[in-house]
């Protein structure tokens, strides 16, 4: 069988297995549809919450990052997971003693405030619509990709799949989706990566391939190799950093603390049975997500060096079929600048900007023509860093059917972490909008249909924003992490930590925290991109890296402004004495 | 007689759990900054001149390492504050106390 009809017959099973799972496990109340009864197995939970949390990015574009910057990747790698250790030791237990349905349900109670509730939707909603429609996207990339369906029909594909288990079955039907989902995404990351660790060091565990002695006879390891290939080409050597430290530490911190405020993330722990479940929890969620973490690096620098012998120096017309299959699709572009027929790789950009072809025009050794301003760079080649993970199987010579597993890998990463996202932009406004603070006294069974109403027209919208993406989507992946660690997470360690944590210092802190972060982003990104570099930056740290000292204005001006107004309620207090023990949870319903 | 002494205080009040449960995530927040921030970032350049198992050792920590250790902090924390828990008496299936 060809690849294609393989890869159709590969999404389609996992398609079915998802379908299937959301008919069997429809919600019937809130409370289900909400926090899926508050019974869900810390296993099963640890691989919802891996699913839930890597997306497309984790899945499609991360190993391409880490290969093509080397140590600098590193910022993601332990920023996107360091944020567990904070979350399982300083919100998932208490929130899930708490025992309510939302994040924003936490900050308006516990803040005895409906602004500081609204403040805290709001932050939410900005944070999960940013972050949803890079995977509706991403889903709509791997369909054209593989399926040669074009993205808009991708997009609409995957609407309708996620509409069905998030709209009839709420979290409890997103969370053994997902688990199934865990299972496929992490099934088509490492069968490729261990393929490749055997062929290129002997060795089948990528995380030890990586430190292990190539068969290529060369006797060097894979990252002496690595380093010295790149630095003939003229590149720094790939385990050398270029970003200034300062920069480096405030990017990483500002991943790590924005991860433990991503409100996706914090309600599936509201999902299990107990306290210790929850602290749990966490460590298996931090378990299977650093499988593919763990193992993102080796794919990384495997691909770059085998990247780098299939293509420098080689006669266009002898290049291999993935070389030219991308090019066709726009992700990959050859200049032959010095008209040798051969492709030479080096540092800096081929040309400005990414490839733009004329028409179906070949050269004179059958590339296709590109328009771009060319640079003065020996570089010759364009190459799209997402091509790494989806193309690897191809460059590594792999099977069809691994191809056709990583499609379905792709789509899970995307879908799971779609669903998550809409969940809780649904639950905010029906449950907190409405119920707490506009329509107070509905009933179970109405604010139940306001919910899945929400989901429908946020999966509407996700779905538009996928189809027509707007322009910066590429640069505001900083502003859901930036404006999480600068708003949500220190108004809710506050919370817990500070029983003096009055709703006046709360709501500063937010406000602060979140204008500043976001006036700094859109400064930078979009109203002087020009001037978005190291001198101009305040303390040398990037607009990627700011959320730090938004958390850090929010966490100050809480603490200065609630010493200076009156002292919460008594019963707040309480409220506070009462989560930071583990007895008394609410009872939940076992499946 | 001298009262009898706990590892984590003279007396099972709420304070003291509280206290013990702050101590411990500081002694695991210490260990999770040293290796990510530590040796990944501030140490990366003087032990990336030592070489183990064919890593850089800045640089292992920082793509490997790090996590790792990650995830062994939150299982320790997890069977430690069960541990405290119990020993307080506020564990999961214990009535809330007065």
């Amino acid at each position: 069988m060809d690849t294609q009809t393989l890869t159709y017959l590969f999404v389609m099973a996992t398609f079915a297995l998802y379908i299937g799972i959301a008919v069997w496990s429809r919600a019937g109340s809130t409370n289900d549809f909400y926090v899926a009864g508050g019974g869900v197995h810390p296993i099963a939970n640890g691989m919802a919450t891996a699913a839930d949390w890597m997306s497309a990015a984790s899945f499609i574009s991360m190993a391409g990052i880490i290969s093509f910057m080397g140590s600098d990747g590193s910022v993601y790698l332990m920023g996107w997971t360091g944020g567990y250790v904070l979350l399982a030791m300083l919100l998932a237990p208490y929130l899930r003693k708490f025992g309510r349905f939302t994040v924003p349900d936490f900050i308006g109670t516990r803040y005895y405030s409906n602004t500081a509730r609204v403040v805290s939707v709001i932050s939410l909603i900005i944070i999960s619509f940013t972050y949803v429609a890079g995977q509706m996207r991403g889903v709509g990339i791997v369909f054209s990709q593989f399926l040669d369906i074009p993205i808009s029909w991708g997009v609409l594909v995957g609407m309708s799949i996620v509409f069905m288990y998030a709209v009839l079955g709420g979290m409890k039907g997103i969370t053994y989706t997902q688990v199934a989902q865990y299972c496929v995404l992490i099934t088509a990351y490492l069968i490729p990566a261990i393929f490749i660790s055997l062929l290129m060091t002997g060795n089948p565990i990528p995380q030890v391939g990586l430190g292990s002695t190539l068969t290529d006879g060369s006797g060097l390891a894979v990252l002496q190799k690595l380093d010295r290939t790149l630095v003939e080409l003229g590149f720094t050597p790939y385990t050398d950093g270029t970003k200034t430290m300062i920069d480096v530490f405030a990017i990483t911190m500002a991943l790590m603390i924005g991860t433990a405020g991503l409100p996706h993330v914090i309600v599936r722990f509201f999902t299990v049975p107990n306290v210790s479940d929850a602290r749990r929890s966490a460590g298996y969620a931090l378990l299977f997500i650093a499988l593919l973490y763990t193992t993102a690096p080796a794919v990384g620098a495997f691909a770059r060096l085998n990247f780098i012998e299939t293509i420098h120096n080689e006669a266009y017309a002898d290049i291999a079929d993935w070389f030219t299959n991308w090019e066709d699709v726009g992700l990959v572009g050859w200049k032959d600048k010095n008209t040798d027929g051969r492709i030479q790789y080096g540092p800096g950009p081929a040309f400005e900007g990414k490839p733009t072809f004329r028409g179906n025009d070949r050269g004179l050794s059958g590339e296709r023509v590109l328009t771009n301003n060319v640079t003065n760079n020996v570089n010759e080649v364009y190459v799209d860093r997402d091509i790494i993970v989806l193309a690897n199987p191809e460059i590594a010579k792999l099977p069809p059917w691994v191809i056709a597993l990583v499609a379905a890998g792709g789509l899970a990463a995307a879908l799971s972490t779609a669903a998550g996202l809409l969940l809780v932009i649904s639950t905010s406004i029906s449950h907190d909008l409405l119920k707490q603070t506009l329509a107070r006294g509905i009933t179970d069974k109405q604010e139940l249909r306001y919910a899945r109403l929400a989901a429908a027209a946020a999966v509407g919208i996700a779905g538009y924003l996928g189809i027509n993406p707007p322009g910066f989507v590429a640069q505001v992946v900083a502003f859901a992490f930036g404006l999480a660690a600068a708003s949500l997470f220190p108004a809710i360690v506050l919370g817990i930590f500070s029983q003096n944590m009055n709703k006046e210092g709360a709501i500063s802190g937010m406000v602060v925290g979140l204008t500043f972060t976001f006036t700094y982003i859109v400064y930078f990104k979009f109203y002087a991109p020009s001037l978005n570099v190291a001198e101009n930056w305040w303390f040398g740290v990037s607009p990627e890296g700011i959320g730090v000292i938004g958390a850090a204005l929010n966490f100050g001006v809480a603490l200065t402004i609630s010493a200076l107004t009156p002292p919460p309620p008594a019963a707040t207090r309480a409220l506070v004495a009462n989560i930071r023990i583990p007895s008394g949870v609410a009872r939940a319903r076992v499946h | 007689m001298a009262k009898p002494h706990t590892p984590y205080g003279d007396t099972y009040s709420a304070e003291n759990y509280w206290r013990a449960n702050l101590r411990l995530v500081a002694t695991l927040l210490v260990i999770w900054f040293s290796v990510s921030f530590g040796f990944g970032i501030l140490l990366a350049e003087q032990l990336n001149k030592f070489s183990v198992f064919g890593f850089k050792l800045g640089f292992w920590w920082a793509q490997q390492g790090s996590i790792f250790t990650f995830v062994i902090l939150i299982f320790v924390y997890a069977a430690l504050m069960k541990k405290i828990d119990h020993h307080f008496h506020v564990g999961d299936e214990e009535p809330p106390p007065q």
